[in-house]
């Protein structure tokens, strides 16, 4: 064999053999907020994997997604906290090892046991928290009137209020400005429901997304928007800390989101090391801080490594009267869901 | 006709037979094989149910969101004619020929920039605090800001952004197509100036009127971003409501019945327009 011979298959063995080392990828269903190179690449460059990364918007657009999918095209789903039964009910989650996930380390009200695990089994981990409350322009409302709910969606405001396009934390809202709680809402709650979102409806200038709402309210379009919170207004603090937050004195709903690992996947070491390194403090203190939306990190250790300016946004010290004044997200069954969204297209489209 | 002959069309005409059974034929039948279908839980139901259309006849967001595309559509479409086809006359009779291009350019330059760019460059103009507010502030002319962002007024301005570009280009292409001497004949048997445009023109320009304005509806029924960016929300059109089927609620068989509405709305202009129009003799 000549040596250009045996160089040029030298060669090509090692591109070959360089191709299979970095062939392999991990595919992750997620929320916008994992979507940030700062967050990404540190995994990506410590385990010479590559991460594909799918976003979506809403369970039911998640559960449509895997149902397409073939099984183990996916590895990693970021769900709504209080979504994983339905994934857990129907055998999509992997049970998780739950002696490697810092679950001691976390705020103890996101741990969700009775979300995250069935039987002792735990096949989710809360990654993020944060609130959907009231989100508002200081300069241009009156500070003391974001206390109280029914004074944010009064005639007073008229016009100058977005509302929040996801029906669960707005009803959510809607219920606990009427004394109801979050997690007893039932059929019998939906009038008052109802009476509340038409107020609400009837002061609204616009129904926004996250990025609508964050416009409407960046350019003066609205003042106030109903479901916003750190997530919403964080991002534009540094150039406008006008923006700002606050949880009424009724309370507002907390959100979570969680993370798992496929039941189908064929690596499913590698999603472990993923979500080991997603609820890691260094994880934690990216995703809390990433390019799409703000959020407190669920691994209180993630405090050791944000700035004291990225703590001030996420009001860090003011957590422990957030978590306990604030109710989850509703958790309605298959039925009550769907009456739920219905009461909420009839209202959208008032 | 030889057998070469047939075994050469054949040949030709196989990759778009096969792209179109693939892409269209097969997707549109399962489309309707969905749309009979039901969906209980998470579990999908197969068979022949007409519980989606039912819905859509008894569920008011539904009809409404029917409703108010037609209302929608319809305005943007009018609205679009009649600001395209002065723009287009002016540029087939008034701009000297060697300028033509030039303009043709110039009207369709928004063309180039991303719609939904587009859409939010309209949200600022039209904000509260944005350019129109500002200048009728400034010149005295309101005391208040006006609600323009997040209207129907909003959307449809969007939306006629957009089409009257189109439609000045089909009309344009249609106005240019006619003899001058038709004009000049008019003229010369004592027609005044809007009896020749009544009369001869516009029965002659009808064709990219018509085609215009079918494109025009068919792009806006079925369009999702602009009555979602610029509309906030306060309307739902046929698009957003089977988006929220498809995204919320992974309700492919009641989304499969929306989109089969929009279908049979834009079959029904298309059976308008090509009556109308008598396609077959154009």
């Amino acid at each position: 064999m000549t040596t250009l011979r045996k160089a040029l298959l030298g060669g090509t063995a090692m591109w070959l053999f360089a191709g299979a080392a970095t062939a392999q990828e991990l595919n992750a269903l997620v929320w916008c907020d994992h979507a940030d190179d700062a967050l990404i690449k540190p995994f990506e460059e410590l385990h010479g994997v590559k991460v594909n990364l799918r976003e979506y918007e809403g369970t039911g657009a998640a559960l449509a997604l895997l149902d397409q999918s073939r099984p183990g095209d996916w590895d990693v789903l970021v769900i709504d906290g209080i979504d994983v039964f339905r994934t857990v009910e129907t055998g999509l989650l992997a049970p998780l090892p739950k002696e490697e996930l810092p679950i001691s380390d976390m705020f103890p009200e996101v741990v969700m046991e009775e979300n995250n695990s069935k039987d002792g089994v735990w096949y989710a981990v809360t990654e993020k928290f944060g609130y959907n409350t009231i989100s508002y322009n200081a300069d241009k409302v009156d500070v003391s009137d974001m206390q109280n709910l029914a004074s944010v969606w009064s005639d007073k405001y008229a016009g100058r209020i977005s509302i929040y396009d996801y029906y669960l934390p707005v009803m959510g809202l809607a219920a606990i400005s009427e004394g109801i709680e979050t997690a007893k809402i039932d059929e019998a709650s939906l009038d008052a429901i109802s009476s509340v979102l038409t107020q609400m409806r009837s002061s609204a200038a616009s129904v926004a997304g996250v990025v609508a709402a964050q416009t409407a309210l960046a350019t003066g379009e609205v003042d106030i928007v109903v479901g916003g919170g750190e997530w919403l207004t964080a991002v534009l603090a540094e150039e406008q800390p006008e923006m700002t937050w606050t949880i009424p004195d009724q309370g507002a709903v907390r959100w979570t989101q969680s993370i798992g690992m496929l039941a189908d996947s064929e690596q499913q070491e590698l999603a472990l090391e993923f979500i080991k390194y997603i609820v890691s403090p260094e994880g934690q203190s990216r995703l809390s801080t990433s390019s799409c939306f703000w959020g407190m990190p669920a691994n209180a250790n993630a405090g050791d490594i944000l700035s004291k300016e990225q703590k001030e946004v996420l009001r860090w010290d003011e957590q422990g009267e957030f978590l306990s004044r604030t109710q989850l997200y509703p958790a309605p069954n298959t039925e009550l869901d769907i009456a739920m969204q219905d009461l909420w297209l009839d209202k959208l489209s008032q | 006709m030889n057998s070469d002959n047939v075994k050469w069309g054949w040949g030709f005409v196989t990759p778009a037979l096969i792209w179109t059974i693939a892409f269209f034929i097969v997707p549109f039948a399962v489309m309707v094989a969905m749309s009979f279908a039901n969906l209980e839980g998470r579990s999908l139901t197969w068979g022949f149910h007409l519980d989606n259309y039912e819905e859509l006849a008894t569920r008011a967001y539904l009809k409404r969101a029917v409703l108010v595309s037609l209302e929608i559509t319809l305005t943007v479409t009018l609205v679009s004619i009649v600001l395209a086809y002065p723009l287009a006359a002016i540029i087939a009779f008034r701009v000297p020929l060697r300028w033509q291009r030039l303009v043709l350019l110039l009207a369709i330059l928004p063309f180039w920039t991303s719609y939904v760019v587009r859409s939010y460059a309209w949200l600022l103009v039209l904000a509260r605090e944005g350019l129109i507010n500002q200048a009728l502030l400034e010149f005295g002319i309101i005391s208040d800001p006006l609600t323009l962002a997040n209207t129907r007024f909003a959307t449809v301005t969007g939306f006629v952004h957009f089409f009257v570009m189109l439609l000045t280009l089909t009309i344009y292409a249609n106005l240019k197509q006619l003899s001058p001497n038709y004009r000049l004949a008019a003229m010369d048997l004592g027609a005044n100036p809007f009896q020749t445009f009544r009369y001869v023109i516009m029965p002659l320009t009808l064709p990219g009127i018509v085609t215009g304005a079918f494109l025009t509806f068919v792009l806006c029924i079925g369009d999702y971003v602009t009555p979602q960016i610029l509309g906030g929300n306060n309307e739902l059109t046929i698009p957003q409501v089977i988006m929220v089927q498809l995204g919320r609620r992974a309700d492919f068989p009641l989304a499969s019945a929306l989109a089969l509405v929009m279908m049979g709305m834009v079959t029904l202009a298309y059976l308008a327009a090509a009556r109308w129009l008598r396609i077959d003799r154009v």
